[in-house]
């Protein structure tokens, strides 16, 4: 009899509420911190990508048209579950490179307060950052924040978990869906995440999750015309964000602009209202008065 | 043989008699300088040209021309300017702006006049429109210099920098306002570029920022064209870039900044459907649908350039339409009953006869009134577009001049649908007397501005900007002001 064999994991995309592998067939290497191979994760490509912007279409005018009491209740219910398998990701984080600084329970215990410190913004945003005008004229005017629509979120390498939380919460909360190109160096405990999203009644599509090479990845989603909000954060080769930067001209994509406080990712600071504006229009509705 | 009937009244001119604003208010200089530093200076590039009156085709001033090195000293200007403009009081910063504004209504018609004759706009528009909006900016600005700390809750303000703003021809001194006042409400020193076809009253507008106790270089207006915008968005000492105008310029500018740290505001072009259900007021949405394209010559980024119709009253609408086209009247823009004015240059002028051409080559029905034209000057008659449909360039690509566009639907979801298949995403219009479907179509048109019932209002108090390929970034209200500050988190929590 030999010992039991424990039972290895195979990582896959999140794509459209389900979990393929990259059309592409590649893989990569994904190492721990002694340098030997924890798993292979999927190499993401050009087209797994299309599929992912095109899953995100799709599920965003269903996502924004919930009610924001509902939006709040998944938001929240992720941290539910993320609360629950807790000791899974600590455990995973451990095993990863790149979570350099941050302990592992401590990063688990800021992402899961994370979603839900956003899952309360979801029915607020609106009333702090819209209102009604008082025009000089006979009409009833008032202005409202919305989701852009689709966001692309590159994810930083470090801390791998609270640092995808960070930027992805606040672009979903207000209806928003995204995609996410997690870290190259640490993506499997963030991978693993995505079970939870999957349970957690968010609806399919909402968020789409590629690992993968950003340098392969990024130019395309910047260049993709159907992608309405560009998030950059996780991009440190600034050859790579610049052309980034210029390839979302062409489609005049809003680039969400890093502030200071941005990679102090376990401070207060990271959390901000303005970071769910950033990813919202602001909509202004005129009707006259009159009898 | 009708003249001679007994019962039927002799024709007679029904015609109105010219109504024309005096010119004597105003005095044009032959040459203009640039403005920085509070001084009006010879452009070291030594290069000038010539703003036209586009109603007549007589040369009005020769306009300084910056090149680089005088956009270098207008940034340099700034640059000084702002440690000292910044750390003022905010209550002392307000009273400067409120006495621009005050000095604007004082001088208004002054303003109305020199508008009119640089840009072609009617005479009726510049004076119950422009003049009084861009009042109204300063005054609504100059209120919130002192009360920064209660616009953005848990945040702490501070000003920007250095801004560079490039406005356009359209609107020039209202333009000028709408970027003027927040950014100097909250504390930042600008470089102003006018368009180069329209600089003539935001030159007199630096006559009154000095006299309204503006301190040298806070604000500085250089003039020019392309070429002199983008050196003043290529100079690296400027922390702000502030555009409106065309979407193909504004992605170049979104293009040359990347990389760089500075932030931007673009606002830019539009194709805004004016949707009309069949149970609108028909006759007040005939007249909103007249105001949302031939307003200003349709020069408007927001201007309802795409009619979306109700089949089931198309027809009657159409009549009501053509009707009043019929009776705009075109021509001298400083005529007090003239509706549609000058388009503002030759080539726009151009730009316009070709769309207009190739809507008729498409195979779209042309209906244009049978007015006259005045024999000089750049004019265009009031144009309707029937048979259209999505895939035409008249449906599709921005005109910004006097023509409509009009397609029908049958369904809500199908005006939404039409009204959503463009890359712009401004401005829309709805015509219905059911308040359920405003409030469900407002939700659904991806438009920064939804106008239901009405059309091309416009209010300081009152975000304004794009969607989509029509830029980012608001203007007007408090959200206006957050383009140009810093905020610090106070993190209250």
């Amino acid at each position: 009899m030999t010992d039991r064999l424990d039972v290895r994991k195979t990582y896959k995309l999140y794509i459209g509420g389900a979990f393929p592998r990259s059309e592409s067939g590649r893989t990569f290497a994904v190492e721990g911190h002694d340098g030997a191979t924890l798993a292979h994760a999927p190499l993401g490509s050009r087209k797994d990508l299309r599929d992912a912007v095109a899953a995100a279409r799709s599920a965003q005018g269903g996502w924004a048209g919930r009610t924001a009491y509902n939006r709040a209740q998944i938001l929240y219910r992720i941290a539910e579950m993320l609360e629950g398998r807790s000791a899974q990701f600590i455990d995973e984080l451990a095993r990863g490179a790149g979570a350099t600084g941050v302990d592992p329970a401590a990063e688990v215990r800021a992402s899961i307060d994370r979603w839900v410190w956003y899952a309360g913004w979801a029915d607020k945003i609106a009333q702090m950052a819209g209102g009604a005008n008082p025009v000089a004229g006979p009409y009833f005017n008032l202005s409202v924040p919305e989701p852009s629509g689709v966001a692309v979120v590159v994810a930083p390498d470090d801390p791998p978990l609270l640092g995808l939380v960070s930027r992805l919460a606040p672009a979903i909360v207000s209806g928003n869906s995204a995609v996410v190109i997690l870290s190259e160096t640490a993506p499997l405990a963030a991978l693993t995440f995505c079970e939870v999203l999957a349970t957690s009644d968010l609806p399919g599509g909402v968020v789409n999750v590629l690992t993968g090479r950003r340098a392969e990845l990024v130019p395309h989603a910047a260049a993709h015309r159907d992608v309405d909000v560009l998030d950059l954060i996780g991009v440190d080769d600034s050859g790579l964000r610049t052309d980034a930067e210029r390839a979302a001209a062409d489609s005049v994509t809003r680039v969400i602009r890093p502030r200071p406080a941005d990679t102090d990712w376990s401070h207060d600071a990271s959390q901000r209202p303005d970071l769910i504006l950033a990813s919202c229009e602001i909509k202004t509705v005129w009707h006259p008065k009159g009898r | 043989m009708a003249d001679s009937s007994p019962t039927t009244p002799t024709p007679f001119d029904l015609d109105y008699a010219a109504a024309p604003e005096s010119t004597s208010i105003v005095s044009i200089a032959e040459r203009y300088s640039l403005f920085i530093g509070g001084d009006w200076v010879e452009p070291r590039s030594e290069a000038t040209f010539t703003t036209v009156n586009p109603a007549t085709e007589e040369p009005l001033a020769e306009i300084a021309e910056a090149g680089a090195d005088d956009v270098d000293r207008a940034v340099a200007a700034a640059r000084a300017a702002f440690d000292q403009w910044s750390s003022w009081p905010g209550r002392e910063r307000a009273k400067v702006l409120y006495r621009v504004a005050r000095l604007l209504q004082e001088r208004s018609r002054e303003f109305a006049v020199l508008e009119s004759i640089d840009g072609g706009k009617p005479i009726k528009e510049s004076r119950d429109v422009d003049v009084p909006l861009a009042a109204a900016h300063f005054f609504y600005y100059a209120g919130w210099a002192d009360k920064l700390g209660y616009a953005f809750p848990g945040q702490r303000p501070s000003p920007v920098g250095v801004a560079a703003q490039i406005i356009p021809w359209n609107f020039p001194l209202l333009m000028a306002s709408w970027k003027l006042a927040p950014a100097l409400a909250t504390g930042n020193t600008v470089v102003l570029k006018p368009a180069e076809t329209t600089p003539l009253t935001a030159l007199l507008l630096a006559e009154v920022l000095q006299e309204a106790g503006m301190p040298p270089g806070v604000v500085n207006i250089i003039t020019g064209a392309g070429a002199t915008g983008a050196a003043l968005v290529d100079h690296p000492g400027i922390d702000k870039v502030a555009f409106t105008g065309s979407t193909e310029v504004g992605k170049h500018i979104q293009r040359s900044l990347a990389g760089r740290d500075v932030r931007l505001t673009l606002e830019l072009g539009g194709k805004a459907a004016n949707i009309v259900f069949e149970d609108a007021a028909i006759d007040q949405a005939v007249e909103g649908v007249v105001n949302g394209i031939y307003f200003n010559q349709g020069h408007v980024c927001c201007a309802g350039s795409r009619l979306l119709v109700q089949e089931s009253v198309a027809d009657l609408l159409l009549d009501k339409l053509k009707r009043r086209l019929d009776t705009l009247r075109v021509g001298d823009p400083l005529d007090k009953n003239t509706d549609v004015g000058a388009i503002n240059s030759l080539a726009q002028l151009d730009k316009i006869e070709e769309l207009v051409a190739s809507g008729v080559a498409e195979g779209a029905q042309l209906y244009q009134p049978d007015c006259p034209l005045p024999e000089r000057g750049w004019f265009h008659r009031p144009t309707l577009f029937t048979d259209v449909s999505l895939s035409h360039r008249i449906a599709r690509e921005e005109i910004f001049g006097p023509v409509l566009s009009v397609l029908t639907f049958r369904t809500p979801d199908e005006a939404v649908a039409k009204a959503n298949n463009t890359p712009y995403g401004l401005s829309a219009g709805i015509w219905t007397e059911k308040g359920s479907r405003i409030l469900w179509m407002a939700d659904q048109l991806k438009a920064g501005v939804v106008w239901a019932n009405t059309f091309n209002r416009l209010d300081p108090t009152s975000p304004f900007g794009g969607y989509r390929e029509s830029g980012f970034g608001r203007e007007g209200g408090r959200h206006g002001l957050e383009p140009y500050l810093e905020l610090t988190d106070l993190v209250a929590t």
